[in-house]
């Protein structure tokens, strides 16, 4: 089975403060790979090290065939990353995105040309082609700002909360198109604080202080912590001292 | 408590609240239910008298958000929905400070946040900025309670905010509310609506309804099946596609069927599915949520208007 991330024993230390504490997992080609964590539990120092933003402080990690610490721009050029608060320049039009994008992709000309129109075709936008982003509806720019992230054809795109505050249709709708991008091959790495869309993953990681405390498919992690949805899994792990205040406290 | 009749805002050609009208009573907790861009935020800005409204009126404890808006300000406390504390002082002086503009003390006041900031003062020297999610969210809440308001106003409290971290905080705003205090909050989270005494559900500046969360699900006007199977992603395109069905989207690990054919029964469904070629297949009857009830509200507004 191809392996598109391969995470072995990988850390990173600030300080005395262990961000993230000997991590190993791996992730297989069109997977949908669901990384979740309360705040501080070190999603975001482990996601860093994987997109080669930052070097670990021991173990390795390969990401698309590339080591992180030795290649982090090979890594790079291979990745998408997309998330809710930085993805598209508001003031430029769709199209302008489109062609920046590409561009800092290292994509030609002709080849930007291309993917513009068969991008604008596919997601009907040939009508705002011109229009600014910010007068876009938020779903539109939402699947908009996905496409962009997949327009050098990565083998993995990295989606960091892609869904906060979007409506429910919209959100469904957009992982729909997550699902049909995985179809095609291209993994997918996604954080949530919507426990519904840990179900649509393949496998869920759970980050607890810097370490994974647990990592299976949604089906097999209820049946391991005797849960009845994702929601009562997260709390089993990440508060598992005082569970039976907050199964209390829950729904109803 | 609280009484808005008829405020509308538009910022050039976007509104952002169109005709809002409702009440809030003493003692209730209120919920603006919406995704971003529905409006929840110019909504609080007025509320905190920060912003006027084009038109309409707002009352809290009988005084006027415009005309009153001095007096107003020592009896309600705001949340905004960007962390608004000052990140380089620390927690204890965070709370300090925000007493001391009101003209009050934090020991004066001490019993209203004791059961939340017993929990932040292992960390009273650290610097705001350096908390977590969860802790800085805890430290914004005793800071807009501290000179003892009667509202409280708490934009999109949890956003971004874990799962576990936000049911912490809803028990503490069932506290206060249990100890009388009234509060208006506003969440992108639609299953935190469940948790509310009362909710509005808010899409492009308008209210699509408006009740306690039970009446609004029980309120849902067509049967619904809940199914799955090995290959959800197909299960929904095929569910869409059969005849009676009027829409698929996934629920968690089910996804919900919604009929317009009120005689199929989920033995139909099964059959179907199983015809599909799907395997561990399983249906059954379900409940609407709220948000299934959001997506049926925000198709009907689209298709009148």
């Amino acid at each position: 089975m191809d392996k598109v991330i391969v995470c072995e024993n990988l850390s990173k230390h600030f300080g005395p403060f262990k961000a993230v504490d000997d991590i190993s997992f791996e992730v297989k080609r069109g997977e949908i790979f669901g990384f979740l964590g309360a705040n501080g539990a070190g999603k975001t120092t482990a996601l860093k090290m994987l997109t080669g933003l930052i070097m670990p402080t021991s173990g390795r990690a390969e990401v698309a065939g590339f080591d992180v610490r030795q290649n982090p721009e090979a890594v790079k050029r291979r990745i998408g990353y997309m998330s809710q608060k930085f993805s598209l320049y508001e003031d430029l039009t769709v199209r302008e995105n489109i062609r920046l994008f590409g561009g800092i992709y290292g994509l030609k000309r002709a080849v930007i040309l291309e993917k513009t129109a068969a991008l604008l075709s596919a997601l009907e936008l040939e009508n705002a082609a011109d229009q600014r982003v910010s007068a876009l509806p938020l779903g539109w720019r939402q699947k908009l700002s996905f496409s962009v992230a997949l327009l050098h054809e990565p083998q993995i795109v990295f989606l960091d909360e892609p869904t906060s505050g979007v409506d429910p249709l919209t959100r469904r709708r957009f992982w729909e198109l997550i699902y049909a991008t995985a179809e095609q091959g291209v993994t997918i790495m996604v954080t949530t604080h919507y426990m519904d869309e840990a179900e649509y993953c393949g496998r869920v990681s759970m980050m607890v202080d810097g370490r994974i405390a647990a990592l299976d498919t949604p089906h097999l992690l209820k049946k391991q912590f005797d849960a009845a949805d994702m929601d009562e899994v997260f709390r089993k792990i990440a508060r598992p001292d005082d569970k039976q205040k907050t199964l209390k406290s829950g729904k109803k | 408590m609280l009484s808005i009749s008829n405020i509308s805002k538009s910022y050039g050609a976007i509104k952002a609240l169109d005709d809002i009208s409702f009440e809030v009573a003493s003692g209730e907790i209120f919920g603006l239910i919406g995704p971003d861009g529905a409006g929840k935020t110019s909504m609080f800005r007025i509320l905190a008298t920060l912003l006027l409204p084009d038109q309409g009126a707002a009352k809290i404890a009988g005084l006027d958000v415009v005309r009153d808006y001095k007096a107003l300000r020592h009896r309600i406390g705001y949340m905004p929905g960007r962390f608004s504390l000052y990140q380089d002082l620390s927690v204890a002086e965070n709370l300090e400070f925000f007493a001391a503009v009101f003209g009050t003390s934090i020991e004066a006041n001490y019993q209203l946040i004791a059961p939340i900031y017993d929990q932040l003062k292992p960390f009273k020297d650290r610097r705001a900025g350096a908390l977590s999610g969860g802790m800085k969210q805890k430290l914004a809440l005793c800071c807009a309670l501290i000179h003892k308001p009667d509202l409280l106003l708490l934009d999109e409290p949890g956003t971004g905010v874990d799962p576990v971290s936000r049911k912490e905080f809803w028990d503490m705003l069932r506290d206060l509310r249990d100890g009388g205090l009234t509060i208006l909050v506003s969440t992108p989270y639609m299953d935190e609506a469940a948790l509310c005494d009362r909710v509005a559900l808010l899409q492009n500046g308008r209210i699509m309804a408006m009740d306690t969360p039970e009446k609004i699900t029980a309120a849902f006007s067509r049967p619904i099946f809940a199914a799955r199977s090995a290959d959800m992603y197909r299960l929904i395109q095929d569910l869409r596609a059969m005849p009676g069905v009027a829409d698929c989207y996934a629920f968690g690990e089910f996804a919900h069927a919604v009929l317009d054919d009120r005689s199929l029964k989920s033995s139909d469904l099964l059959q179907y599915l199983q015809e599909c070629g799907h395997t561990e297949v399983q249906v059954k009857n379900a409940e609407a949520n709220i948000e299934d009830c959001f997506i049926e509200l925000m198709k009907k507004e689209t298709t009148h208007g």
